[in-house]
């Protein structure tokens, strides 16, 4: 098996992998890193949303091989050690997760959203496809305006 | 575990009061003017929550409270966490109790215990109700403990000893912490007085707003879900499942093939399916793509929605009130099949051994879990450990635990820890799914009040052959083995109609019927269970009456609402949301109310309906009276997911049923609420508690706002839905049955 190279969360990693394996599971069943999850494995419910080289992209439907000599960043390599990015800060205190499982996916959407635009407008938060099966979308809006004024 | 541990305690439960009080308060307000009074109903004698906390009772005292050396306080709570928030509630009673800090309370899900017989089923909004009393004196205890600990090391009575952040001081200045305390504290011979837990004026913590306790772990990705547990050498697994719902493996034509495809370890079959274990996931599905198989046709190969629901109406019971022209007000409303949807497709992780088994999942009933799948791996039952892992959304259909049950059989018979995930589209089309209801009413008007209420719930069997969790019950309700249509199945889904839907109106002669049709379709509980549909559509029909009397909708229940308690939600949401305000045209306001579990909610709709294809909520003010509010940021989180619910359940999300099988195999095709469904205009009002008994939570808000929606669309377009999910066209491509999608791969 072809052997690929890229920098997760500021580390150099290698991963053995057929050449289209999604690189979800790459992440998950090779390297042990679990913060990106599954949910659908299309592109549909954006569960798995991570960076590559900063945007945003849904690991479950990336080949791995694209990820050669690029950076990934996932859910953990979000926090600088135990400094968390001010998104994740204004998740806490809008206190947004119930069961927690969508959640990485919708810190990463709304990173990559805060990354483009420095005041989302309704428009921009509504086009978030992240699917959240328990309901928080009210809280998950307010944490992103929260956050725009923080890194504004 | 290195740490020492030297509090343990049992729970002096036989002198507390935890057995439920069942509840008269609602049938005392005194009945509206204007309203025939109806008779109380057996749910307002002894609700769902009530008979789960008399289950619960006998075995709280085996519930226990650790205090270690390092000060932090343990406790490991027969319940799951599936994002309803009960860890956080329970550490807050522990934490108040104790005058802990709450990052000193640690509350994790306990595995198994059978020795909790019905103690040990999260279900019924019943966590809090169940817990309130036993965790408060439990920690009381703790600290009394530690106080009389404290005074025999000083010398000094307990009378000049305080409590605060997980210290004892005294009035002389001498100060120990719990952690240093903990060893002296577990004394059984030490003399502790009598324990009252605080009472309620002197709590500072219960009734504040307090974030998750696993909010940290949540968004920096730590939180371990089953799928994330490191159990060393788990293959991933994947299963090729029937084309048809409950069909049953019989033959495989290509092993030799599926063996040797990239990545496979294992090829193994089970009733469900061809499981193939894998290095990955992606090359478990892609191995299950290519599994040329066979199965049985299922017990329901040829139906479809529409089927179903000429069955449904062919069986309904019928009306006791004959029709009388003019003064009769009848409607239907018909609800399909629908997906629990949960993010955490159904998994397990099993390690079975020779000499026993692992078994890791998100279980809502652990112990019947433990012991049905000890009995067909054919291991006694204390040689197999099953670990609760919260996850990822459970609503319901995690009483079941067949997933968990397939992860242990392919373990045992490949010979290796294996973590089975479904993929996606069987998780839509072969999870257990909310059974399709129809729900007929009949209201008769003498002098302008409706003298009788009548409604006929005929729905698709709910499986309830889990019983109480454990299985002694579970057995009793799964009596004859095997059939589908036990009538003891049938008798259990009568009790929890029962106990668990009651309207919240005088109607003259109320009278509810259920009947269940067993069809072999896979069927579970779905969050507030009959509630949503049943009392949902009962609000719409609340309009209709109201309508035909000329009545305002608002006007009409204020009228003949039974409790104040009802009374003041409703009057909460119609000042808050301004009821009657002026909206353009093709928009309207909708409006609903629900009680149960001893709660009462109101909800109050916007709705744009201009483009008819895609009704939005615009607004929603909610009311919810729950008796006593542990954590209101909580509360408010359950009233938020219920709204959620009832957006999806009654605008766009249900299952097509063709041939067997729903079409739906994802969120591009089941339509869950996303961020763009969810309206950013949302007030929710907590009322403030006045000493009535706890209610439930976590399904009480689903009902209202499926009514206040279903008003709205009615009053905005001038059609009354007959049929939902209002807009449920078939928008998409289905992936052919059995097959799981490939990757999006953007280049293809």
């Amino acid at each position: 098996m072809p052997v690929y190279g890229f920098t997760l969360n500021g580390t150099d990693v290698t991963v053995d992998a057929p050449e289209d394996l999604p690189l979800l599971w790459a992440l998950r069943d090779k390297l042990g890193v679990t913060g990106p999850k599954y949910g659908c494995g299309i592109d549909v419910c954006k569960a798995c949303t991570s960076l590559l080289d900063g945007e945003a992209v849904r690991p479950c439907s990336v080949k791995v091989s694209t990820a050669e000599g690029r950076e990934v960043t996932t859910i953990e390599g979000l926090a600088d050690g135990d400094t968390l990015h001010p998104v994740q800060e204004a998740w806490l205190e809008q206190d947004v997760p119930q069961c927690g499982y969508c959640q990485p996916g919708q810190i990463m959407a709304a990173v990559d959203l805060l990354k483009r635009t420095s005041s989302p407008t309704d428009e921009d938060i509504r086009a978030i496809e992240n699917v959240c099966r328990c309901g928080t979308y009210f809280r998950i809006r307010q944490a992103i305006e929260s956050a725009a004024q923080k890194m504004g | 575990m290195g740490r020492r541990r030297f509090l343990t305690y049992l729970l002096g439960v036989p002198a507390l009061a935890v057995a439920t009080h069942i509840t008269y308060d609602s049938l005392a307000g005194e009945p509206a003017a204007a309203a025939l009074p109806s008779p109380p109903s057996v749910e307002e004698m002894f609700d769902i929550g009530e008979a789960l906390v008399v289950a619960s009772a006998p075995t709280m005292p085996l519930v226990t409270l650790e205090i270690g050396e390092d000060g932090v306080a343990r406790m490991e709570l027969p319940r799951i966490e599936m994002g309803q928030g009960i860890t956080t509630s329970v550490a807050m009673l522990i934490a108040e109790e104790l005058d802990l800090p709450l990052e000193r309370v640690v509350v994790t899900c306990a595995d198994a215990r059978p020795e909790l017989l019905l103690n040990q089923m999260t279900a019924g909004s019943s966590t809090l109700r169940a817990f309130y009393d036993p965790v408060r004196v439990l920690a009381a205890t703790a600290r009394a403990r530690m106080l009389a600990a404290a005074a025999a090391q000083w010398g000094l009575p307990v009378s000049v000893l305080t409590t605060s952040g997980g210290t004892v001081t005294a009035d002389d200045g001498r100060s120990a912490g719990f952690g240093a305390l903990s060893a002296a504290a577990a004394d059984p011979g030490l003399d502790v007085g009598e324990v009252v837990p605080k009472p309620e004026a002197d709590h500072r913590l219960i009734g504040t707003p307090v974030p998750r306790v696993d909010g940290r772990d949540i968004v920096t990705g730590a939180k371990k879900f089953t799928m994330d547990l490191d159990v060393p050498g788990a293959l991933p697994t994947m299963v090729r499942r029937a084309p048809t719902w409950n069909g049953e493996f019989v033959s495989l034509a290509n092993r030799a093939d599926i063996e040797a495809m990239p990545g496979v370890v294992a090829v193994t079959t089970i009733s469900s399916g061809v499981a193939v274990a894998a290095e990955t996931f992606e090359q478990a599905r892609a191995a299950v793509c290519e599994v040329d198989a066979s199965f049985t046709p299922g017990p329901v190969p040829h139906e479809d929605n529409e089927s179903i629901m000429e069955k449904l109406r062919a069986t309904s019971l019928p009306f006791l009130a004959p029709p009388i022209g003019a003064v009769t007000v009848e409607s239907t409303y018909e609800w399909p099949a629908a997906a629990h949807a949960f993010l955490e497709t159904e998994c397990a992780v099993a390690d079975v051994r020779p000499d026993g088994a692992e078994i890791w999942s998100g279980f809502q009933a652990p112990i019947v879990a433990q012991q049905k799948i000890a009995v067909e791996l054919g291991l006694p039952q204390e040689s197999v450990t099953a670990h609760v892992v919260p996850c990822g959304g459970g609503f319901g259909r995690r009483v079941f635990f067949d997933t968990a049950l397939e992860a242990a059989l392919i373990s045992q018979q490949v010979g290796h820890p294996i973590k089975l995930m479904w993929h996606r589209a069987d998780d839509m089309r072969h999870g257990r799914c909310r059974p399709a209801s129809v729900q007929r009413f009949r209201a008769t008007i003498v002098a302008g009040e409706v003298a009788t209420l009548e409604q006929r719930v005929t729905g698709v069997s709910t499986d309830f052959r889990h019983g109480l969790g454990e299985i002694f019950s579970a057995t009793a309700t799964s009596l004859p083995e095997g059939a589908q249509q036990a009538l003891v199945n049938d008798a259990f889904g009568q009790a929890v109609f029962l106990t668990f839907v009651s309207s919240p109106y005088h109607f003259g002669v109320y009278d509810k019927k259920l009947l269940e049709l067993p069809l072999g379709i896979p069927t579970s509980s779905y969050r507030s269970v009959p509630n949503q549909p049943a009392r949902g559509s009962e609000e719409m029909f609340v309009d209709e009456v109201a309508e035909r009397l000329g009545v305002d909708p608002v006007e009409f229940r204020h009228s003949t609402l039974r409790s104040e308690r009802t009374r003041a939600v409703l009057d909460a949401v119609v000042e808050a949301g301004d009821w009657g305000r002026r909206m353009p045209e093709g928009c309207a306001q909708g409006i609903g109310v629900h009680v149960e579990s001893r709660s009462h909610t109101a909800a109050l709709i916007e709705l744009d309906c201009r483009d008819p294809r895609n009704p939005q909520v615009t607004r929603a003010v909610m009311a919810v009276d729950v008796g006593r509010v542990i954590n209101p940021l909580g509360l408010e989180a359950q009233m938020q997911g219920g709204l959620a619910e009832a957006i999806s359940l009654t605008l766009k999300a249900g299952l097509h049923v063709v041939d067997g099988l729903p079409l739906e195999g994802s969120y591009s095709q089941y339509h869950f609420a996303r961020q763009k469904d969810f309206p950013d205009d949302l007030e929710i009002i907590i009322m403030p508690p006045a000493g009535d008994p706890m209610g439930g939570a976590g399904e009480v808000g689903m009902a209202a706002p499926t009514g206040a929606i279903a008003n709205a669309y009615t009053r905005a377009t001038g059609i009354r839905p007959h049929t939902f999910p209002i807009n449920h066209p078939v928008d998409f491509d289905p992936v052919p049955p059995g097959l799981l999608p490939p990757p999006a791969f953007p280049e293809g």
